[in-house]
């Protein structure tokens, strides 16, 4: 079986980080429950008549896209695999209200063509020319993972040597309102940097794109080995920990070789004990790393999770601010992540420097 | 990657009938499930026509057993009646035994609750347990759960009317590379007012019964439908001495990038499917005995899926023919059904009438077949094609 590594990266998210030059340097921080992404600028990347035509997901998934394309070296790939919750959201709002909004009348199919899942992963495949196997996993907070796991299948066993993944969400204002009402978003707008110590139910929303070119051959720009990806549709609370054990076992892991476990805790009271479970007790001496205070929350969230811990073992650095606890630690060799969403659809990934 | 993926387990719920049997009865006495719309309320009702299954939502919810306080869409309820008719004819007692997954498929996931409380979310606490299920992925948890999978592999493929060949494919894959034992594979759309004022926006809908491949084709009609495969490992088989309804040979999936909504003239996408598919199988396009087309009757589909056979098969073309008038083109659930449908032909060799036909297309010379046919049949490809040019081919064989 070959090898999986990731080649090249490309981020669109609420910090700076589209640049792919500086490593959190500086961070952006936040007062409020929902926050925006920092907008490279497009016409440097896309046609400035196509951008305008493009929905906002289109746009920081192609871009995203390309950052990693360019990263990595290459013009073009295998395969292309994109995951999203929601798809371009705002024109599924749009389509929607527009029917109600006129009783099925005066309608055009702009906004409907937009809204279906794979239009993000098709515009790719459409900029490129690229007529390989196209993907779209739309499937909650595993979304991103799925596509991880698709091709890892597809590069182990040969059927592709380059594949291009990601994920995007892109937020529209109905589902943010309606979020808030059944308290998925906190009530209170909140300093970002405070997130964890909230103490509320619910999250901050954000939006973003995290593209990744994953191969079955190592080169000068690689990043990261995959070494493993699991997704689990439900795990109790007291299934957490021994799930992980059973994962690193069966990837012949021991907890004293993890260098850092990047979590996905989002502040939301009602379940990040699902990550204190770990943080608090198998891995309570190992360096622990969040982000969602600086990406914000939404289905692929986890991708610049990916996109985060791919930066720490390149760079072997580790930003203070991504920082739950402090252990001096001089190498970063071994990496594990573990999300989840409202207590489902739980993931497990480990990256290893090359 | 040398192992085999059978099919041991099927379940159908469409406008054609609410099961295997009935759907297959349907199929074999040319009887159409397409009709006028009744359970959304549109001001197209009158000049479109659907592929409706008959039950109501209240019929749906008490046949599984649930609660007035559940917040089932309807994409939910079809996909897990169907999902359990599979469990159920697969024979499996207890889906803990071996490590099983769920790879499902939707387009429009739980559209018909949030088109119709859209507005309401926002006043009336008591639609608000709806809210958590518009996203794609929850009629696949919710499944799930009914199935009793849990702690495991379940995942959503969205690629417009590609996608349920797609969960067909990754889960075939699952099997292959031995990260599962068994996988639940399948998809399920319902109708809503979303994609009928879509695909109305696009003026592909036809007023009248949908003729595939006709040269007067004046569009599709909309279906619902929800239909879902066991697929088990050789391991499994074996150990359970089960029944193999038939095995899935090959798959391909390739992209048309040409247009988002439109298949290119000549059908790229298409063919490159069609040829990845054969080449998994390590077969020649002679050993196809029968395609299962996508034949939506749009103009453009028919026309480039057509051309598209034509490269593949030449003058080595087999029977081939569109169920879409049977059941309407269901969309996300397409390649499930018409998946069955594949396995039911194997099973009895029998190839279905391409109905409402009457018209050769003028681009082309090839016809599509027009009565019911007795023939031996071996394998069998079928084309699922959607939008973003996503293009699937599945080949399913009764031989390993």
């Amino acid at each position: 079986m070959s090898k999986v590594y990731i080649n090249g990266i490309g981020s669109i998210s609420s910090q700076k980080t589209f640049g792919n030059n500086d490593f959190l340097e500086k961070i952006l921080v936040y007062t409020n429950n929902v926050i925006p992404v920092v907008n490279p600028d497009y016409k440097e990347y896309i046609d400035p008549v196509a951008a305008r035509r493009m929905a906002k997901g289109i746009k920081m998934g192609v871009v995203a896209s390309r950052i990693a394309l360019r990263d990595a070296g290459l013009e073009n790939v295998d395969a292309i695999i994109t995951g999203t919750g929601m798809g371009c959201v705002r024109d599924s709002e749009k389509f929607v209200s527009a029917i109600i909004d006129n009783d099925e009348k005066y309608l055009t199919p702009t906004s409907f063509i937009q809204s279906t899942h794979n239009t993000v992963g098709g515009q790719i495949a459409l900029g490129l020319q690229c007529k390989g196997y196209n993907f779209t996993y739309v499937h909650a907070s595993i979304s991103f993972e799925s596509t991880l796991l698709d091709a890892k299948l597809q590069l182990e066993n040969d059927e592709a040597n380059t594949i291009l993944i990601g994920g995007v969400d892109e937020q529209g204002e109905h589902t943010i309102a309606i979020h808030k009402l059944i308290n998925h978003i906190k009530l209170e707008k909140i300093e970002t940097t405070k997130l964890l110590g909230s103490n509320t139910a619910g999250t901050i929303f954000g939006e973003g794109a995290n593209f990744f070119v994953v191969s079955n051959k190592k080169q000068d720009s690689t990043y990261a080995e995959v070494l493993a990806v699991e997704t689990y549709n439900t795990l109790l609370e007291t299934e957490v920990l021994n799930t992980v054990i059973l994962f690193l076992k069966d990837n012949n892991i021991s907890v004293e070789n993890i260098d850092a476990i990047v979590l996905g805790n989002n502040g939301d009271i009602q379940y990040d004990m699902f990550y204190n479970k770990l943080s608090s007790g198998l891995f309570k001496d190992t360096q622990q790393v969040y982000y969602k205070h600086l990406c914000g929350e939404f289905n692929t969230a986890s991708s610049f999770g990916i996109w985060l811990a791919s930066k720490i073992l390149k760079t072997q650095k580790l930003p203070e601010a991504i920082k739950i606890n402090k252990k001096s630690k001089e190498n970063y060799r071994t990496i594990l992540l573990y999300n989840q969403y409202r207590g489902e659809n739980h993931s497990l990934t480990l990256l290893r420097k090359c | 990657m040398s192992k085999g993926v059978a099919i041991t387990g099927m379940g159908i719920i469409s406008a054609i009938g609410n099961n295997v049997t009935e759907n297959y009865q349907s199929l074999i006495n040319g009887k159409k499930g397409i009709s006028r719309i009744s359970k959304i309320k549109t001001i197209h009702q009158g000049d479109i026509m659907v592929g409706e299954i008959a039950s109501t939502n209240l019929e749906l919810e008490k046949q599984l057993g649930l609660t007035s306080d559940n917040n089932y869409s309807r994409t939910a309820l079809l996909g897990a009646i169907a999902a359990k008719q599979a469990i159920e004819h697969a024979g499996i007692l207890d889906i803990t035994t071996y490590k099983t997954g769920l790879i499902s498929a939707t387009s429009v996931g739980g559209m018909d609750r949030t088109e119709a409380y859209y507005y309401d979310y926002l006043k009336n606490k008591d639609v608000q347990k709806y809210i958590e299920g518009h996203h794609a992925g929850d009629s696949t948890q919710k499944i799930a759960e009914q199935l009793g999978i849990k702690k495991s592999l379940v995942t959503t493929i969205s690629t417009a009317c590609s996608s349920a060949a797609n969960a067909i494919m990754f889960g075939a894959r699952l099997i292959k590379s031995g990260k599962l034992d068994r996988v639940v594979v399948g998809g399920t759309d319902c109708l809503s007012k979303f994609t009928i004022n879509g695909f109305k926006t696009l003026m592909i809908l036809s007023d009248t019964y949908n003729t595939p491949f006709d040269e007067n084709r004046k569009g599709l009609n909309l279906g619902e439908a929800a239909a879902f495969l066991v697929l088990e490992s050789d391991k499994v088989v074996t150990a359970e001495s089960r029944d193999v309804l038939a095995y899935i040979k090959g798959y391909g999936n390739a992209n048309d990038a040409y247009h988002q909504t439109a298949s290119s003239e000549n059908g790229d996408g298409a063919t490159l499917a069609m040829q990845k598919a054969l080449e998994v199988a390590k077969f020649i396009p002679a050993d196809i005995d029968y395609i299962n087309a996508h034949g939506t009757a749009t103009g453009n589909n028919d026309l480039s899926e057509g051309r598209a056979i034509l490269r593949v098969f030449g003058d080595k073309l087999p029977e081939f023919s569109s169920t879409k008038a049977y059941t309407g083109h269901t969309l996300a659930a397409a390649g499930a059904i018409e998946a069955v449908y594949a396995v039911l032909a194997l099973q009895n060799n029998i190839i279905y009438p391409n109905l409402n036909f009457e018209t050769q297309m003028k681009e082309f010379n090839i016809t599509p077949q027009l009565q019911l046919k007795k023939k031996e049949l071996q394998s069998v490809l079928s084309n699922s094609l959607g939008f973003g040019g996503n293009c699937s081919s599945l080949i399913f064989s009764k031989k390993q």
